[in-house]
């Protein structure tokens, strides 16, 4: 892709690591360009989660007949920042028979584990933090982490409705890992590797969704379910469940620590969007027609980080109209919809694109 | 440890014992609808008791009664069940029109049966957003309640209040009808005619919605009947035991509605029966709506009312079921004593009956397909 004209962030980032190498040690510039690194993303994580927020309680007030914040800044831009402020401020309470530590550890468990998901995304060309050969694979591994924290959380609270909430989650997000990296290994069959760059560039002549035809609508159709359960949203949302657990495995949390809770669900959120759009939609890849050569070539204008951000946030508008519209399902017809349907479902798609793939079938 | 071998048995039912625990669900909790207070005795998910602990939000109304002028009485009637307010005053004032004998005139008994299924339709409409949300369609609330301002904003034009009316008194109402009000009414018919077959879309098509109730909690008719349930809870086993059919009071004898009676006992069969209700109630008002009769709105009573030595029971069809006002009088100013029979009172026991054996989330969906009021169970 080294012709391509696309907008290349990689000599803006071999600027400031030159300039880096030049000024300190080796070590030093090592050290400092992590820092920056982690900077950056605690302040993109900051940013989205508050933006997706705002994004959200707008949508809800659209699908519900009504306005949503309004009131704090123009169109209640400020509100979300200042709900921040608010738990910022708010008391820290650890309920008396509460394993301290372990309570205490879990948001921040189910937090890194987003962050370490959010490295190993394309933002754009070259706006990679780390681009490994198993991305792919990293990103399922490191998602599945913050169930850990949510068990913790649960656990530690000494709360009977987090308990259930968390053991909830767990058999929830369990299940559905399976058929999320199922639905995933069915584009790394056609596109041949683990690598996220790799799946981009195999992309090139077209997206996935429309060279793998049946085998990767059907991936896709799993990828958002799954997607939906593994980030404990929408109709899925049994580990919270206000109705029945009041808040479930989050009930005993006040404050900040409520609040790390919030951002990595959000984070999450993001991450799922985002491997949804990198794997089925190109990435940052604008989109083309075929031999349409000025309509190509007006997209190729689009900037890719407008592209990779433009379908994420089709896939998170997807998974929040899931959200407002359906009932939540009960936790045994939750396991029936896993394992007696996504799972088969899925094992045969991955045969089907096998075969698909080593037929070349595909665009 | 044994080596594990083909044919080595892991686990029988029975090896895996794990502890009941106890979990109490309200009195603050989201869908106890109040403050109720269920004891639930848990296998994991699965619920092996319901224990109701009721008395969180009880005001002795009945008691107050005793010492309150029966005009007085009917606005304490207001704060049992609050969703049919204007049904509940009705009830008294029936009962002490019915106890001196006076005759209200038909323009009274036909405004009274328009606010009755407009009071009918207003809380079936929360209860069908309530029911949405406790199942997690968070959606189904608001829509709910864009619907029922309509209704309240009619009520507020004619009586000034929009859920505590006290539009009835004995011997008739308390005001005229405002000039809007058939105005108003039908472009509230209009309005909510096309938005029922919404709430059918959104939620009674919905494939999640129809697993979550269709074959849970089920109510057979025998223990409808045994547990003394009424209104749409009971007809939704086949229980026909609509007051308004049955003892017509008002002007429903000059109607034409069907009693809604669903066979299944299950919690979609009690949903469903409330839905069609709905349609009931709209063909009620539309028949009376137009030929509302002229007459006085306030038939001429002492102005201390006594009621004659004796025992009175006057029953009408809330929203929820048949409540029965029992006065019991000595001839004063207020009754000796007064009972009301309140339809959520019977309608909650039979929660531990059905609860039985299912999940917590299907506890949550029985309770608002039971559709209880707190302070209607409390008083």
């Amino acid at each position: 892709m080294e012709e391509s004209g696309y907008f290349d962030f990689s000599p803006i980032v071999n600027n400031i690591h030159e300039s880096l190498a030049a000024s300190f040690s080796p070590g030093w510039a090592m050290a400092i360009a992590w820092a920056l690194i982690g900077i950056t993303l605690i302040l993109f994580a900051a940013l989205s989660v508050i933006i997706l927020v705002y994004v959200e309680r707008k949508v809800a007030a659209f699908f519900q007949v009504r306005l949503g914040p309004m009131r704090v800044g123009p169109w209640g831009l400020l509100q979300t920042v200042a709900d921040f402020i608010k738990l910022l401020m708010k008391e820290h309470i650890t309920s008396r028979n509460a394993d301290k530590f372990l309570f205490n550890l879990a948001p921040f468990i189910i937090v890194t584990a987003a962050f370490l998901g959010l490295g190993a995304i394309p933002f754009a060309l070259g706006l990679h933090i780390f681009d490994i050969n198993i991305g792919l694979f990293y990103i399922t591994a490191v998602s599945s982490v913050g169930v850990l924290g949510i068990l913790l959380g649960g656990w530690a609270g000494n709360n009977k409705y987090s308990l259930i909430g968390a053991l909830r989650s767990g058999a929830q997000i369990v299940s559905y890992e399976l058929s999320i990296t199922l639905s995933l290994l069915a584009v790394v069959v056609l596109a041949g590797s683990l690598q996220l760059s790799e799946i981009i560039a195999s992309q090139e002549n077209g997206w996935w969704i429309f060279k793998g035809h049946i085998s990767a609508w059907i991936a896709f159709v799993i990828f958002m379910i799954a997607g939906t359960a593994e980030t404990n949203r929408g109709p899925f949302d049994l580990a919270e469940a206000e109705s029945e657990l009041t808040a479930g495995f989050h009930t005993e949390y006040s404050g900040i620590k409520f609040a790390m809770f919030f951002l990595a669900e959000y984070l999450s959120l993001f991450i799922i969007a985002s491997v949804g759009a990198t794997v089925f939609f190109g990435g940052w890849l604008p989109f083309h027609i075929g031999t349409w050569q000025a309509f190509n070539h007006i997209m190729d204008y689009i900037p890719p980080i407008v592209w990779f951000f433009g379908k994420v946030a089709g896939i998170i508008g997807i998974i929040m109209w899931f959200k407002w519209t359906f009932p939540r399902l009960r936790i045994d017809q939750l396991l029936i919809l896993e394992w007696k349907y996504l799972l088969p479902i899925n094992l045969f798609n991955l045969i089907l694109v096998s075969f698909i793939a080593l037929m070349g079938w595909y665009f | 440890m044994e080596p594990v071998t083909e044919g080595t048995i892991l686990a029988q039912d029975g090896d895996l014992k794990t502890q009941e625990y106890f979990v109490n669900m309200g009195p603050q909790h989201p869908s106890t609808h109040g403050v109720l207070r269920l004891v639930l005795g848990l296998d994991g998910e699965i619920i092996t008791k319901v224990e109701p602990h009721i008395g969180y939000i009880h005001r002795s109304i009945e008691k107050m009664c005793e010492h309150d002028n029966y005009r007085q009485i009917v606005h304490l009637t207001d704060r049992m069940d609050y969703l049919s307010a204007h049904i509940n005053n009705e009830a008294v004032c029936l009962a002490v029109e019915n106890a001196l004998e006076i005759e209200v005139s038909d323009r009274v008994k036909v405004i009274r049966t328009i606010f009755a299924e407009l009071t009918r339709l207003a809380s079936h409409q929360l209860w069908w957003g309530v029911m949405g949300m406790d199942l997690g369609a968070l959606t189904t609330f608001l829509y709910a309640f864009r619907d029922r301002e309509m209704i309240n904003d009619i009520f507020e034009e004619t009586c000034g209040a929009r859920l505590t009316m006290n539009y009835n008194v004995p011997g008739g109402l308390m005001f005229d009808l405002h000039p809007n009000f058939q105005k108003r009414v039908k472009e509230f018919l209009v309005h909510f005619k096309s938005k029922l077959p919404e709430y059918d879309m959104l939620l009674s098509d919905n494939v999640i919605f129809r697993q979550r109730t269709e074959g849970v909690g089920v109510l057979s008719k025998e223990d409808a009947i045994s547990f003394g349930v009424t209104g749409p809870t009971a007809r939704g086993s086949g229980v026909s035991c609509d007051v308004r059919k049955l003892h017509p009071y008002s002007a429903y004898d000059r109607v034409e509605f069907k009693e809604i009676l669903m066979a299944d006992g299950d919690s979609f069969a009690r949903y469903k029966a409330r839905i069609l209700e709905m349609w009931e109630s709209i063909s009620i008002v539309e028949q009376l709506l137009d030929n509302i009769p002229e007459g006085d709105i306030l038939a001429p009573t002492k102005a201390v009312i006594k009621l004659p030595k004796g025992e009175f029971y006057q029953r009408v069809e809330t929203a929820r079921g048949e409540l029965g006002v029992y006065v019991i009088s000595d001839g004063g100013k207020s009754p000796y004593r007064l009972k009301f029979r309140s339809p959520g009172f019977s309608n909650l026991f039979v929660l531990e009956h059905i609860a039985k054996g299912a999940k917590i989330a299907d506890l949550v969906a029985m309770m608002s397909t039971i559709d209880i009021v707190v302070p209607d169970i409390d008083r």
